[in-house]
């Protein structure tokens, strides 16, 4: 009974182990050359190549521009997001209306279109509206999601007492003012899960910006490393050092506020 | 501080205003604010979506305007069907999806199962390393994978080549290091043992919320009755995590049958064996992007849908018919 309890645990262990390996020769594999890379015994702790793998990224890819771009897209993205889902989770929770129901059920059944579908049509409205190469072409679609109006109505109808919306409302404040000055206020900690979610979405995103992207100075972090995947001859090095710079920002956020993250993803799956 | 003041300012000039404007106000104010989500929506989701159900029906090369559009009816879902391209990559799809998706969750049940019950302090910990592979970008991991993967300097390897060497257990492992990437056998695990660890620790804290609402009570009536720690799983914790396993694996067929990243960025698309983990969300953006065939394209994107919607059916009616049997 005890062995097997730390066999499990052992297990575990193991497994986390698993987990971590991937990141830690990332930043390992950041520090070195590729000749190092590719030599054996492989390299198994930091080298000294870091600020020579740097320069080589900064010559092979506008990479701090790139890195603009993804943060430019990104902010922008979760920024819009922020405004119109508090918005509409805030019409959802606190009004009552006609169609109310079958609205809501429409937001939810969005979420089930698989991306992949979108990927044509996509690219040819975002050609016939001329925003091909563009940064808002990623920005603009992805501004208002189901899953961040269902997480804000949840939050809303729960935090907030209706009471409160009456109180406002009867003291003269209009609609959009008791939005902006009592219900922006209260919801911080569901703004905050929003926002890392929709941020390292958008920071991680791939097929959109693969099919309407064009040049190199407009790519975001993930297209640009894998533009200087080149069939023979790949600098391992500086692009690992380019791979560490674009996933440390998610890491250091998910340090931060793991647990919350987590809550918010669940919740937005397990939706009642 | 200046909310009061603005409020009372507004509410001192309010009775002058007709009392029925400001009803409508309140009637329409919540159609005003719902109304971005619906446009977007609409503009970029709805809109594209019935696009390419037409774009489906019609013969048409990206390089040639819209004008030259032409409508052959299904003959691109004919020609979708009757190309080995097509099939073969299907067959690649499902591979990987059962190969990395059924592992996830007969690791993810029993692993949620005992983290919840014998981590106390360390558990966020523990869940946060498993959770760390969802959020980090697929292309970044693809790229480490890319060269631990690699035959003569790869760590996975040398790891394989050190435990060959150990005494007793050492013959289990391959003793010849593996060309994972660059042979046709190998390139398929490796795939998708990529996407089960990323994939994991997702499935992990989806079992770990479910696991939190059954009631302890269950338990401990076990435990008086005398079932021992193997039997309260079987008996009480596997029931309980029905509904959630139901969604859990539709997710994962869902997700699973549309893999792109992963296999897109893995392997170099010039590479000889990158065929065998061409997936059919790749063979729709090769189809429109490399060959220009849109018309053929999405064709192929909506064959894939109506897979995925008929498999997520069957996967219900799977669970609902065993929900039956056990009501009996």
């Amino acid at each position: 009974m005890k062995t097997t309890r730390w066999t499990a645990y052992a297990m575990v262990a193991i497994g986390a182990l698993i987990m971590v390996a991937p990141f830690y020769f990332m930043f390992v594999f950041a520090t070195h050359t590729s000749a190092e890379i590719y030599s054996l015994p492989p390299p198994r702790w930091f080298g000294t190549a870091l600020l020579n793998n740097l320069e080589l990224l900064q010559e092979r890819l506008p990479f701090w521009r790139n890195i603009g771009i993804s943060l430019y897209v990104a902010l922008m993205t979760t920024a819009l997001t922020l405004f119109f889902c508090s918005l509409g989770g805030y019409a959802f929770a606190m009004y009552e209306f006609r169609f109310k129901q079958p609205l809501f059920t429409l937001v939810m059944a969005s979420m089930i279109i698989p991306s992949f579908m979108n990927m044509i049509p996509t690219f040819m409205l975002m050609d016939f509206l001329g925003w091909l190469d563009q940064p808002r072409a990623l920005y603009v679609p992805g501004a208002a999601g189901a899953l961040g109006i269902f997480l804000m109505r949840q939050y809303i109808g729960t935090a907030i007492p209706k009471d409160l919306i009456e109180a406002a409302r009867i003291d003269g404040c209009g609609e959009f003012a008791i939005y902006w000055r009592v219900v922006l206020p209260l919801i911080g900690p569901a703004m905050g899960t929003l926002g890392l979610i929709t941020f390292i979405n958008s920071w991680n995103n791939f097929i959109t910006p693969l099919v309407v992207m064009r040049s190199v100075e407009n790519y975001t972090i993930p297209l640009a490393l894998r533009s200087m995947q080149a069939p023979n001859n790949t600098e391992w090095g500086a692009l690992m050092t380019g791979a560490a710079i674009a996933v440390l920002p998610l890491l250091l956020m998910f340090f931060v506020a793991s647990k919350r993250l987590i809550e918010g993803l669940t919740q937005g799956a397990v939706k009642g | 501080m200046s909310a009061p003041s603005a409020s009372l300012a507004q509410g001192a000039s309010a009775p002058a205003r007709p009392a029925k404007r400001r009803f409508d106000r309140k009637k329409w104010a919540p159609y005003i604010f719902i109304s971005p989500f619906f446009i977007l929506f609409a503009v970029f989701s709805l809109f594209p979506l019935l696009f390419s159900i037409y774009l489906s029906f019609n013969q048409w090369e990206a390089a040639s305007g819209v004008e030259a559009m032409q409508w052959v009816g299904l003959d691109n879902y004919k020609y979708a069907l009757s190309d080995p391209w097509f099939l073969r990559s299907l067959g690649n799809t499902v591979w990987l999806a059962l190969a990395s998706g059924v592992p996830q969750h007969l690791v993810a049940i029993p692993l949620a199962a005992f983290i919840h019950n014998s981590f106390k302090r360390s558990r966020n910990l523990v869940i946060g390393i498993y959770f760390l592979p969802f959020i980090t970008s697929s292309v970044a991991i693809a790229m480490v994978f890319n060269t631990l993967f690699s035959r003569d300097y790869g760590q996975i390897n040398v790891l394989l080549e050190w435990c060959a060497s150990l005494p007793l257990v050492g013959g289990l492992f391959p003793a010849e290091s593996i060309d994972w990437l660059g042979s046709s056998l190998f390139i398929k695990p490796a795939v998708a043992f990529v996407i089960f660890w990323r994939y994991l620790g997702w499935n992990l804290v989806l079992y770990l919320s479910a696991l939190q609402v059954i009631p302890k009570d269950l338990y401990e009536a076990a435990t008086i009755d005398g079932a021992s720690t193997r039997q309260q799983f079987w008996y009480i914790t596997l029931p309980q995590l029905r509904p959630m396993i139901y969604l859990a694996v539709t997710l994962t067929i869902m997700g699973n049958l549309q893999l792109f990243e992963e296999p897109f960025v893995l392997v170099a698309e010039s590479s000889g064996v990158s065929q065998s983990v061409m997936t059919t969300a790749i063979f729709v953006y090769k189809t429109a992007f490399s060959s220009g065939d849109f018309g053929t394209a999405s064709a192929i994107s909506w064959l894939l849908f109506l897979i995925i919607a008929s498999t997520t059916w069957v996967n219900n009616r799977i669970f609902s018919r065993n929900e039956r049997r056990e009501a009996k």
